[in-house]
């Protein structure tokens, strides 16, 4: 089994450990997922799927879980921070 | 993005954790066609949620390869949003649309944390007691990082645990219940001797780590991420710099789905008969929907409900008692971890309830209800449709949330159209 994957949060390369979300890829690059309806920061709340906090674009499609998704190589992830 | 793909089950399960997982099973075991779908990739919900560097306890390991040799259909990463018609339910993956037909329905949808508002929680890094958990089991680097674990309810400990055999530093473990009232639900285990040993394995492995109760989180501090949360007992008050803030109140019932289909709700939980069926025909719910009650009551009202959605009733009788004791513990745990009156107050004015739709609590305190400040402040209104928000105004301001409208999850728009479609068709040629 391959031990990294290679991928782009906001165009830059990053490195993680297979079994990595994207929540996580994004936590690694120094990121916050999105900004909130009033510009604030915002990251991970509930880690499950729930809260939708975790919002990014992955390869182009917007409004993506990142806690959900697992990272693959290649991908584009997109924050809105 | 693929078209709608037909699949028919004489018995569907929604939620792939240890309840649905063990419905699924039992009602497979006679050769019928079981379904299990799960908006996780994996099976095994939340307790046996697959981290990627460890192995699954071999409780999950045999349920797991009990569904593979039973050949149940599993259907991962998909949710379920909607029933356009009793018998059929919709669901969405990231790139697929199913509709997926049941003869018999068990909902298995288990339970999330309950958030609660104080300052400074919209800023990354707090995050849940379990969600953090979730984000160490897919990798995020914990090693050395300064936690606070806090809020209520035993999650805080097994969190604490696993993040500290992660190799974070724990500072704090702040539990809102009384010293009293986690005495007399330790008492009540007696009777109970695997929750004991369970017990007494949490308090060695968090040896060390200052455990407080009546304690909570007043405020968390920061600029643009988190950098200290202060935390109170009512008269000492404290405060400590940090990396992260697992926080969690406790658990609420994902009972969206239940809502949606009709099924009865009495004080939050799911109303079921002895074999776990609801008061629609046919369709039956297991696991934390019906009452908070953790793995072992999950994994017998799974089976009943499994055994009598295939029709097999004198062996889902057969665990009848066993299901009276987990009941027991299910009941202290809702005694013990019921949140004091003072959390109500920790929210400013300015403190944001609605995370999604960045609504204050000032705006809400004029409505008298869920639905007048829905309409009026867009409360509950953005993606999370009330998940985070609607549990807190639950206790917040005493408001029932007992209605649910389709879509449950939200959709993309072309699965929205296709179930309009769906609607207009005669039944009898929707395959
Ligand atoms: C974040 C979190 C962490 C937890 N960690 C622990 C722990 O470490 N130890 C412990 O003892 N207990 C833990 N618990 C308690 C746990 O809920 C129970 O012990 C047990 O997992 C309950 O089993 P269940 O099958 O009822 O529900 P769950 O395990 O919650 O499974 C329900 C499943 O249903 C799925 N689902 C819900 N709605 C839909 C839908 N509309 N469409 C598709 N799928 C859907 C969910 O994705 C989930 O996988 C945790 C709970 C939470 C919320
Ligand atoms: S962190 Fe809540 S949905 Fe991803």
């Amino acid at each position: 089994m391959r031990n990294e994957i290679a991928l782009k949060v906001n165009g830059t390369h990053i490195v993680v450990p297979p079994g990595a979300t994207v929540a996580v890829a994004v936590a690694l690059a120094g990121q916050v997922c999105r900004k909130s309806a009033s510009g604030a920061p915002r990251g991970p709340l509930c880690g499950m799927g729930i809260c939708f906090e975790c919002r990014v674009a992955i390869n182009g499609q917007p409004h993506c879980r990142s806690c959900q998704a697992f990272c693959e190589e290649g991908m584009d992830v997109r924050t809105n921070g | 993005m693929a078209s709608s793909t037909p699949d028919g089950f004489d018995v569907l399960v929604v939620g792939a954790g240890p309840a649905g997982m063990a419905a699924a099973v039992r009602a497979a075991e006679c050769g019928i066609c079981v379904g299990i779908v799960d908006d996780n990739a994996a099976v095994g919900g939340q307790i046996w949620r697959k981290s990627a560097e460890e192995d699954v306890t071999e409780d999950a390991k045999s349920w797991a390869d009990c569904l593979k040799a039973r050949q149940v259909t599993v259907l991962g990463g998909m949710h379920v949003f909607d029933q356009p018609e009793p018998g059929i339910l919709l669901a969405e993956s990231s790139d697929n649309r199913s509709v997926l037909h049941y003869e018999k329905l068990v909902l298995a949808t288990g339970a999330r944390e309950r958030f609660l508002p104080f300052p400074g929680w919209t800023l990354p890094n707090v995050i849940g007691a379990g969600g953090l958990q979730a984000m160490v089991k897919c990798r995020l680097p914990i090693r050395g990082k300064r936690v606070v674990v806090a809020g209520t309810g035993p999650l805080l400990l097994a969190v604490a645990a696993y993040l500290k055999a992660h190799g974070a530093e724990i500072l704090k473990i702040c539990e809102q219940a009384s010293w009293l009232t986690l005495l007399r639900f330790a008492t009540s285990l007696l009777t109970q001797p695997a929750k004991i040993w369970q017990g007494i394995q949490l308090s060695q492995q968090l040896g060390g780590i200052p455990f407080l109760t009546s304690s909570w989180v007043a405020a968390a501090h920061g600029d643009k991420m988190l950098e200290a949360v202060t935390i109170t007992s009512g008269s000492e008050t404290e405060t400590i710099d940090c990396d992260y803030l697992a926080c969690g109140f406790h658990l609420v019932p994902n009972i969206e789905l239940p809502i949606l289909l009709g099924c009865e709700i009495s004080d939050g939980f799911v109303q079921v008969n002895d074999l776990q069926e609801t008061n629609v025909s046919g369709v039956f719910c297991a696991g934390e929907p019906t009452g908070i009650g953790g793995v072992e009551l999950a994994l017998v009202e799974g089976q009943i409900a499994g055994l009598a959605a295939a029709s097999r009733i004198a062996e889902a009788r057969h665990l009848f008692g066993k299901r009276e004791g987990f009941r027991r513990f299910a009941r202290s745990l809702q005694r013990a971890f019921r949140l004091r009156p003072e959390l109500r107050m920790l929210a400013g004015p300015e403190t944001i309830v609605c995370r999604c739709e960045d609504v204050m609590y000032a705006q809400l305190c004029p409505y008298t209800s869920w639905r007048s400040a829905k309409l009026q402040t867009r409360c509950g209104m953005g993606p999370c449709q009330g998940r985070v928000c609607g549990a807190a105004t639950e206790f917040l301001f005493n408001w029932s949330l007992d209605s649910a409208r389709p879509p449950v999850f939200p959709a993309r728009v072309e699965s929205l159209v296709a179930v309009r479609d769906i609607k207009q068709q005669d039944p009898q040629k929707i395959s």
